[in-house]
């Protein structure tokens, strides 16, 4: 499908937002943001959500401490208890304490490492994925705003451009895909 | 949005822009490494063959080419890996427990320090493995099926949970690390103009786009690992005393050493940072980074947790004494080791650990970054005593006064220790030469709230009000 797509660029981070909530108000849609470090206040403006990632470590946080605990109860409770110096093993929870360091390390590891694995899935960051943003700038010091003509299609090209212009940009770019 | 008082000393000194930014961290990167960095390398890893030789014969021989004897049966491996573990504490630590406080700060240091603690870490996992005389059969530290029947390994075991706590740690910090590294390596990757920069900086940077949404999960997942690395941070060094703790050897049986080695961790961890950033600092030309202010905010963590140490040192003492066991009269801490054949190595650690640090009651010297260098080497040595101290002393007064002994150390046990020193320092050099040695993109979200050049327009804005 044929698209028009217009960067444009800012400067500053607070110009950037002031710019977004103008173009916002308007009823423009603004379909991404790049930026060089996390814009403080930006999400909420250009309609994004939280993410819920937090919720994915807690599952797999509880999922490390259930497979700690069926495995060390396997391996010390059910397939080989040893009686060492008089002490048995006994059941799980009188040998419960013992087993507290391992269950907490091995819940944390899981979810460390779950979530890491889903923020880079999630992300599209993988090893040998190309960068996407439109400019080298935008992670140095420069702040791009993209819009697409096909998800604002109340607005001609040239009043999305007379818009953007009046939000304080540096540059304005159009390509068409 | 978080505001900073417009007359609290500014985190970045001088007028920078965010392009500013880019550039001095970068710059290393881009340039030519300096002559020195050669020369430090070359002696660096001359050290670490050096040890690599030592571990290889250990290896081809046994593990008594170590200077350890049936009364003292663990000396320098253990003290070695628990410095190196100590060191490798700050990093998450400045990382987690500061992102947690929000301690703005933390920026000119985190990323170094946590390159610092995984280099640390992998120094401090070579003892353990190489200490298992068949290094071949390292894997079965962990709960593997196997052709043995039932065996498993011992979950009771600390040195098990040992295993569990630090290959957890070391992992955890490579991926918090790691995170926060992409969004600079894209940075970098936009920069930089050789073909041969550009690929591998791509390639590390896993296509990280700088988009909105994920800026949002990024943000999100470094406070989640933080609380997640914070626990462990404490967990990791509690664990490692209790391979002491639970043993029932005086000196050693203490129900303080968790909280005690965690407070020692830290601190010998801060003043290896300070060791290392003051020289990183000048090298790399970052003082408008890193400077008097974070300088003396790690000395007043520094003088904190040395406290610590000091009061357990003490209470150490007191218990030992109260007890009237004799026993506990050869402990570390106790009249007798300070009066005996380990008095020297007693000494210098109250020398290094409890005297050294109340100099940074000065502010003029907690300010002074030669005084820093100076009394942060100091600590690094006194660290390295305490647990000597710990280790040897209270074991070479065996219960059968017929197995008293003495702890020489052979040449292996210095050459496996300058080798890990050599090899720690090659890393570090390699990272500093190749990686930002400052979160780039972090720095850039404090310029506002705390560069020395807003804050005065800040202040002249706020003064043209008044009047």
């Amino acid at each position: 499908m044929a698209d028009k797509i217009l960067y444009a660029m800012y400067d500053d981070d607070d110009v950037l937002k002031k710019g977004a909530k103008l173009l916002v108000s308007k009823g423009i849609k603004v379909s991404e943001v790049f930026t060089p470090f996390p814009v403080h206040g930006l999400d909420p403006i250009i309609g994004i959500r939280n993410t819920r990632l937090g919720i994915m470590a807690f599952i797999y946080g509880l999922l490390g401490l259930t497979i700690a605990t069926y495995g060390m109860r396997y391996f010390m409770i059910v397939d080989w208890p040893m009686d060492i110096g008089g002490k048995p093993n006994g059941t799980y929870l009188e040998n419960f304490l013992a087993f507290v360091p391992i269950s907490f390390e091995f819940t944390v590891l899981c979810a460390a490492h779950g979530l890491a694995l889903t923020y880079f899935l999630k992300n599209k960051t993988l090893p040998g994925v190309k960068a996407s943003n439109p400019d080298p700038r935008t992670t140095d010091d420069k702040f791009v705003v993209e819009l697409r003509a096909s998800e604002n299609t109340n607005f001609t090209v040239e009043e999305l451009q007379e818009l953007v212009k009046t939000t304080g940009i540096v540059e304005l770019d159009q390509r068409d895909i | 949005m978080h505001k900073e008082a417009a007359i609290r000393e500014p985190l970045i000194l001088g007028h920078k822009t965010y392009h500013d930014i880019s550039s001095d961290i970068i710059r290393p990167i881009e340039d030519k490494a300096p002559r020195m960095w050669y020369v430090l390398f070359t002696i660096a890893l001359i050290l670490g063959l050096y040890g690599i030789g030592a571990i290889l014969y250990l290896i081809g021989t046994g593990v008594g080419v170590w200077g350890m004897n049936k009364t003292i049966n663990w000396a320098w491996d253990i003290t070695n890996f628990v410095w190196w573990v100590g060191i490798g504490h700050a990093g998450t630590l400045i990382s987690a427990v500061l992102l947690l406080f929000r301690q703005r700060w933390r920026f000119a240091i985190n990323r170094s320090a946590e390159a610092m603690t995984i280099f640390a870490v992998f120094m401090a996992g070579v003892y353990p493995m190489i200490h298992m005389g068949r290094i071949w059969m390292a894997y079965f530290v962990f709960p593997l099926p196997n052709q043995f029947g039932s065996l498993w390994v011992n979950f009771n075991s600390p040195l098990l949970w040992d295993v569990f706590a630090i290959s957890t740690y070391l992992s955890v910090s490579v991926v918090f690390w790691y995170c926060g590294l992409i969004p600079d390596f894209a940075t970098i990757r936009d920069r930089v103009k050789k073909p041969l920069q550009k690929k591998m900086y791509s390639i590390l940077a896993f296509g990280w786009s700088g988009r909105a949404k994920q800026w949002n999960r990024f943000e999100l997942i470094s406070l989640v690992l933080a609380g997640l690395a914070t626990p462990l941070v404490f967990s990791v060094h509690s664990v490692v005393s209790f391979d002491f703790a639970t043993s029932l050897v005086p000196g050693w049986h203490s129900t303080i050493f968790p909280p005690y080695f965690v407070a020692g961790a830290v601190f010998s961890g801060f003043a290896m940072v300070q060791t290392l950033m003051i020289i990183l600092r000048k090298a790399f030309h970052l003082e408008a980074y890193l400077h008097t202010r974070h300088i003396e905010y790690m000395n007043i963590v520094i003088i904190v947790t040395g406290g610590i140490v000091a009061i357990a040192y003490i209470a150490e003492f007191f218990m030992g004494w109260y007890t009237g066991i004799d026993y506990e009269n050869f402990a570390y801490m106790s009249w007798g080791n300070a009066t005996t054949e380990y008095a020297w190595a007693f000494w210098t650690l109250i020398l290094c650990n409890i005297i050294t640090p109340q100099f940074l009651w000065i502010r003029k010297l907690r300010r002074n970054l030669t005084a820093t260098f100076i009394i942060s080497l100091i600590v690094n040595t006194g660290m390295w005593f305490e647990r000597y101290v710990i280790i040897v002393t209270s074991l070479h007064r065996d219960y059968l006064p017929s197995s008293w002994s003495m702890q020489y150390p052979t040449h292996i046990d210095v050459a496996v220790f300058l080798g890990t020193i050599g090899i720690f320092t090659a890393f570090y050099l390699l990272f500093a030469r190749y990686f930002p040695i400052m979160p780039i993109a972090e720095l850039k979200t404090i310029l506002k709230t705390s560069g020395e050049s807003y804050k005065k327009a800040q202040l002249s804005e706020t003064h043209e009000e008044n009047h």
